[in-house]
């Protein structure tokens, strides 16, 4: 009895290495042919560099609802921004007037032209993000170039970035944002409920070649380049003009430089 | 030992039964804010944490609050309380779950909470967190139940478990201590980023848990006459007291920051907590009063000794003082750090119905564990031969 009982496992147990082996082999060789390497994700040769990308958006030629409208429909068009009404609406790039923008700059009297201004708010892809410090699993995260990125596909959704960003610019699906999608763009990913979303300052768009959405739309009232670079568009604007940011005393470093 | 659960009154179980029955129904509720969304939350893009993670913040304190019978009775050799550590040990394995379910129930892809294991980050305070309510659940659940099975059998606690007990006195204070970093480090939001909101916590903490464990324990006296003993009700009461003390002393050193020093930024979270927005009422506000009044109530009851010895007026004092504790650790935090907005504009946060229900749910469970641990650990009291009713 002892014995057979014995004899049993040892087969048992032949027979099941034997089995989990030969699958094994069998995964083994059919997944042999899949990987090319990792040389299959290198840049595009064409794609836009800069040490730190930033964006300067000139007020003065930029400030009235119907053509910042337009702006934004390109942005929200282009990425799938869902538009769901209410107080869970997802933005990426939206106007409000200077007092809500510019919470700091308490001023009892502003010039009319700059009361009656609206103001772009987005992602400010800071320097120093609070974003990406608190995030626990590292979906958002800030790319060489300068982008504050996240991965839709990493995120639990726990909305602590949400509560890190000073400036409010991050949204939260939810809910399922695709049946709020009026005008699908095919070659822009969707997003699903349960993740948070943001500006991306276009990264997608930079790898090919191109400027942001916004940037194009705006008919040269948004400028777009390299802050390390003394030559580019964006450090030329900002040495000729007077600037402001958003909330520049929490250390965070926007990128987004407002001309008044 | 598990098996004492099977022996029990038919009351016992029906009190399991009713807390089945809850716990249900919000497992159904879950399903559903699983399928649809948050968006069955009372939350927003302005003010995207709410009624869940402020429960997850007061529980973490029930949970740290298990180390004030913990501390005195290791560090001190103060030997009462060893009567009913047992009790404090099981409260914070209840209260450390549910902190943990309700950050789960938050999350808008619980099923990818594993993420935070896969890719451990260090600059997250959340991440460590995690990593500490695990450790302080492990701890107590070792502890715990080492220290009754060895009671059970009459011998003494393994020599090891004193260490592991060293240990979660220090865990006990760097739970609470983490949970207060995931607020005090955030720039911009004002009413969180200050430097006494870590030691707040451990204050509120260490009064709001003790407090919760003696109403628990008067309960229990009811219930099956196991009396915890004037030895150990009149010292935590005095510990409840001195905490409390300093909490809401702490408390008043936040208004003083905020309104002497008149920088907007800090003084208008509190002005809308208390007086709501340029005429516009929040349901918050008295909602904060009551935590006032409460505090203050129970302050003065516990305080005078006369009251704080009062057994019929004792318990009193520390429903008021849970209640005003868990109105400014949880929904008065939460609503305070998200109000006003990045914007400055005002928007008012109420919880949904479909909200409370998962967080009953989760209390539910919460009770459920507690009711089994805690039965687990009478009987082997009785079992041993510990004395029920003490003559005092």
């Amino acid at each position: 009895m002892n014995s057979s009982r014995r004899y049993f496992l040892k087969v048992a147990g032949l027979s099941a290495f034997a089995l989990a082996g030969g699958a094994g082999a069998a995964m083994a060789a059919g997944s042999a042919p899949a990987p090319a390497g990792r040389g299959s994700y290198e840049a595009s040769e064409k794609a836009l560099k800069a040490g730190r990308w930033a964006m300067v958006i000139d007020t003065r030629k930029l400030n009235t609802v119907e053509r910042m409208r337009k702006v934004i429909d390109a942005c929200h068009k282009y990425h799938n921004v869902p538009d769901i009404p209410g107080t869970q609406e997802v933005k990426w790039l939206w106007d409000d007037t200077y007092h809500h923008a510019f919470s700091d700059e308490v001023h009892p009297v502003l010039p009319t032209r700059v009361e009656e201004s609206r103001f772009f708010m987005l992602c400010n892809h800071c320097e120093n993000p609070s974003c990406v410090r608190v995030c626990p699993v590292k979906a958002t995260y800030k790319t060489e170039q300068g982008l504050v990125a996240i991965d839709y596909h990493r995120c639990i959704g726990c909305r602590f970035c949400m509560a890190a960003c000073p400036y409010g610019s991050r949204s939260f699906n939810f809910q399922d944002p695709r049946p709020f999608i009026k005008d699908l763009n095919p070659a822009y990913p969707t997003r699903m409920r349960g993740v948070v979303e943001k500006c991306t300052f276009c990264a997608e768009r930079l790898e090919k070649g191109l400027l942001p959405v916004c940037v194009e739309a705006s008919e040269g009232a948004i400028l777009f380049g390299d802050l390390r670079d003394p030559d580019s568009v964006v450090s030329k604007a900002l040495a000729e003009n007077y600037s402001i940011r958003r909330k520049p005393s929490l250390g965070t470093d926007p990128g987004v430089y407002y001309i008044i | 030992m598990l098996e004492r659960v099977l022996k029990g009154t038919p009351k016992f179980y029906l009190w399991l039964s009713f807390l089945l029955c809850i716990i249900g129904y919000a497992f159904i509720v879950y399903v559903f804010q699983l399928c649809y969304g948050l968006k069955i939350t009372g939350l927003s893009r302005n003010i995207s944490w709410g009624f869940y993670i402020a429960q997850f913040t007061y529980l973490v304190g029930v949970a740290a609050g298990a180390v004030m019978l913990v501390l005195p009775a290791y560090f001190h050799h103060y030997k009462p309380f060893k009567r009913v550590i047992i009790f404090g040990e099981f409260l914070a394995i209840g209260a450390v779950v549910m902190c943990m379910l309700f950050i789960v129930v938050d999350m808008g892809q619980p099923q990818r909470v594993l993420n935070m294991f896969l890719h451990p980050t260090p600059n997250s305070v959340m991440f460590w967190d995690a990593t500490v309510l695990l450790g302080y659940l492990f701890l107590n659940a070792i502890i715990g139940w080492t220290t009754l099975e060895a009671e059970r059998y009459d011998v003494n606690p393994p020599r090891w478990i004193k260490y592991l007990v060293y240990l979660s006195i220090f865990w006990a204070f760097s739970i609470h201590t983490v949970t207060g970093f995931l607020y005090a480090g955030l720039p911009g939001r004002h009413y969180w980023l200050t430097a006494v909101m870590a030691a707040r916590f451990l204050a509120s903490a260490f009064c709001s848990g003790p407090a919760l464990l003696l109403l628990l324990l008067f309960l229990l006296k009811k219930l099956t006459k196991f009396d915890p003993g004037k030895a150990v009700v009149r010292p935590l009461s005095l510990i409840i007291t001195y905490a409390m003390g300093i909490n809401v002393f702490l408390y008043c050193l936040e208004l003083f920051t905020a309104f002497y020093s008149g920088i907007p930024g800090h003084a208008d979270p509190i002005v809308f907590l208390f007086m709501g927005h340029e005429g516009v009422d929040a349901w918050v506000n008295g909602w904060m009063w009551t935590a006032v009044v409460f505090a203050f109530a129970s302050l003065i009851l516990l305080i005078t000794p006369r009251f704080r010895t009062n057994d019929k007026i004792l318990p009193w004092a520390l429903i008021m003082l849970f209640i005003a504790t868990w109105i400014d650790k949880s929904l008065g935090l939460l609503i305070g750090g998200f109000t006003p907005t990045p914007y400055e504009t005002i928007e008012i946060y109420t919880p949904s119905f479909w909200e409370i229900s998962v967080g009953l749910g989760i209390f539910a469970l919460g009770a459920l564990i507690v009711s089994v641990l805690w039965k687990i650990a009478l009987d082997v009291k009785k079992e041993a031969g510990e004395e029920f009713e003490l003559s005092e």
